[in-house]
């Protein structure tokens, strides 16, 4: 496979695309400020939403073919300018923040209607279009600095976001609290890695620093600044032991921004971790410290089984979503740490898969909070004959979280069993199925509450309003047809993970 | 192995990792919420320390170019990109620092303390008391 890098500096439309895929969201975000109104807010983030995921979407189509779309900030050629840098595995990533936030935005007009005071609304959006801005940039840039500081910049808007559940629970302030002291030891450590490959390599350009570093992997810096940065952004994606911020913070959070952020934050944190560990530290690096057998294989096996089975005793259904995230977190990290582009593939397409699931059941989960009063599973009771379309909703969503063939759980858990067994690793097969057992535990306790438990003997139908009810049937049904359509979503994670996997990455 | 000139050597280090670990000490041990940031600000200024320190070249001056552009190629510059860096890194500290101090404000209006520990006693009350807090005041009108 030949690697082909485009770059102009024409000013056309299509050359724009990578800087116009931050600059639309980040725009808004002011614009919204400015003109006040809660109504053109949510129609400038809707819109601004649609125009990003169609800007990702082209931008996929445009390096589908493996090629690498190198954008110079300014004109300034890199090492020294900033580059944004799009290949197959940014774009597809950038394809599932657009598209889960132009599912969620419409969901979040009644949602925030009930969680949240109308005098909030517009610089709820504004928080919001800034959260997408940094977690897009994060994604697109070449240049690790300007990771940390997409990383803030969508970091500090979820930790305002979060805290705006205060409204329904005051835990919200003290779990947004919590997230923001970790958040910023994570990313001040991810700031200490960076700052120890600036001091051996002298750049901050990807690629470059890729280059210099070949052939230092004895050097105690550069093992420290791994060591720094998979601990920051071990913090940041909740990586098993590391994940204490988490639950509560998707449990108390208002709802649409529990569905965001559980589709899009953890995942874009593991993209970081991704990006660092086989762009810029190469694989080789990785066999050489053996650090993905000792450190993350385990605890991903910890996240996969602990973690589910904490979510099996939670009372609350965002609490056990939630700790069932950090367990399919783990699923990710196996993929990782299998060390081979089969498990890689499957670490990225359960990225997707697990992605628009959980956005599914976190929306699902906002329905209840409306119609129910809580998300409390002894608020469900019954819901399933009361709230009927909503709870065929969260069916689908939990056999997807499950995994049962005909949904994209299923084919992003198969790839990862092949690549186990493929390594001649069956024992971790065997885990992934236990842990997968332990999700048929959790999910049939929503399913019982639902359907078996009745609250009310006389049945009155209410449900969840119409705007709300579309999003849900639109990430649900898109977890059908992930299961069925499966080419797009296993070639493109196939095509960047071979592409990580190139060992010769030709410089600009 | 570690001699004089080693610890001497690396003088920036030793400051930049005893205030590291002070701050994160500070950040884990201490109940009150407000001390919690005080010792997360000191964290993060020690690695904006440890950024500048590395940024310095021995005999070098300020890089700034003479006002007649008359580069004298002999003179030795300091490194001015970590300090930039920095510069970004402290913008995002002190919206860090203002955002949590805003929470806390938000957590002594609703919890009446900014204690951990009475904090942690009231929110175990809530959880097991398994309602919503703020039931009683409804948002939306549905």
């Amino acid at each position: 496979m030949s690697l082909s890098i485009s770059h102009s500096d024409s000013f056309s439309l299509m050359e724009q695309l990578p800087i116009l895929q931050i600059l639309v969201p980040f725009v808004s975000a002011p614009l919204i400020v400015f003109i006040g109104n809660r109504k053109v807010a949510w129609w400038i983030a809707f819109i601004a939403s649609v125009i990003s995921l169609l800007i990702a979407i082209n931008l996929l189509l445009l390096v589908n073919d493996g090629s690498i779309i190198s954008y110079h900030i300014g004109g300034w050629a890199p090492p020294i300018g900033i580059e944004y840098r799009v290949d197959a595995l940014n774009a597809f990533v950038l394809v599932l923040i657009t598209l889960i936030s132009s599912i969620v935005v419409p969901y979040a007009y009644q949602s925030i209607e009930n969680e949240i005071p109308e005098q909030h609304h517009t610089l709820f959006y504004a928080a919001y279009l800034l959260c997408v801005t940094g977690l897009m940039g994060v994604v697109i840039t070449g240049d690790v600095f300007n990771v940390f500081v997409f990383l803030e910049i969508s970091s500090l808007a979820s930790y305002v976001l979060i805290s705006l559940g205060s409204h329904r629970d005051k835990r919200a302030l003290t779990s947004a609290f919590n997230y923001l002291i970790i958040g910023t030891i994570g990313a001040t450590f991810f700031v200490i890695g960076i700052g120890l490959l600036y001091m051996v390599t002298g750049t901050l350009n990807m690629v470059d620093m890729a280059e210099l570093l070949e052939g230092k992997s004895s050097s105690s810096t550069v093992r420290s600044a791994f060591a720094f940065i998979v601990v920051g952004v071990g913090l940041k994606l909740a990586i098993y032991p590391l994940h204490i911020w988490l639950p509560k913070a998707y449990t108390f959070a208002p709802s649409v921004i529990t569905a965001f952020l559980a589709a899009t934050a953890t995942k874009v944190a593991i993209y970081i971790l991704i990006r660092f560990m086989f762009t810029i530290f190469r694989p080789s690096f990785l066999e050489e410290l053996n650090v993905l057998d000792l450190v993350i294989l385990p605890l991903s096996i910890a996240a996969m089984i602990i973690a589910s089975l904490i979510a099996v005793f939670q009372k609350d259904f965002k609490g056990l979503l939630a700790y069932s995230s950090i367990a399919q977190v783990g699923y990710i990290l196996l993929g990782i740490s299998l060390m081979s582009e089969r498990g890689l593939t499957a670490a990225i397409i359960h990225i997707f898969n697990h992605g628009i699931t959980k956005v599914a059941l976190f929306m699902v989960a906002g329905a209840y909070v409306i119609k129910r009063g809580g998300s409390l599973l002894t608020d469900l009771q019954g819901a399933g004959f009361t709230m009927p379309w909503t709870s065929a909703a969260t069916v689908i969503g939990c056999l997807s979280l499950i995994g049962i063939p005909g949904t994209a759980g299923f084919i992003s858990k198969w790839i990862l069993v092949e690549a186990a067994i493929e390594n001649g690793k069956w024992p971790l097969a065997i885990i992934i199925i236990f842990s997968s057992l332990l999700a048929v535990i959790y999910c049939w306790r929503v399913i019982e509450t639902l359907y078996f438990k009745n609250g009310d003997s006389k049945i009155i139908v209410n449900e969840a309003p119409l705007s709300m009810l579309i999003s849900i049937w639109i990430a649900s049904l898109a977890c059908i047809y992930f299961g069925f359509n499966t080419d797009t979503t296993i070639s493109i994670s196939d095509l960047a993970a071979k592409m990580l996997y190139l060992t010769s990455l030709n410089s600009y | 192995m570690i001699t004089w000139e080693f610890i001497i050597g690396h003088l920036n280090y030793w400051f930049f990792i005893v205030l590291m670990m002070t701050g994160l000490y500070i950040v884990i041990a201490k109940g009150n919420l407000v001390k919690k940031v005080v010792g997360l600000n000191i964290f993060q200024t020690s690695v904006f320390m440890f950024y500048i320190s590395i940024g310095k070249v021995i005999g070098g001056t300020a890089p700034i170019f003479p006002v007649d552009m008359k580069i004298n190629n002999d003179v030795v510059y300091s490194n001015p990109l970590p300090h930039v860096l920095i510069l970004t890194a402290i913008v995002v500290g002190i919206a860090t620092t203002s955002l949590a101090l805003a929470l806390i404000v938000r957590i002594r209006e609703e919890y009446g303390t900014i204690e951990e520990d009475e904090i942690f006693i009231i929110e175990q009350e809530l959880d097991f008391s398994n309602t919503r807090s703020n039931t009683d005041k409804p948002i939306g009108h549905f």
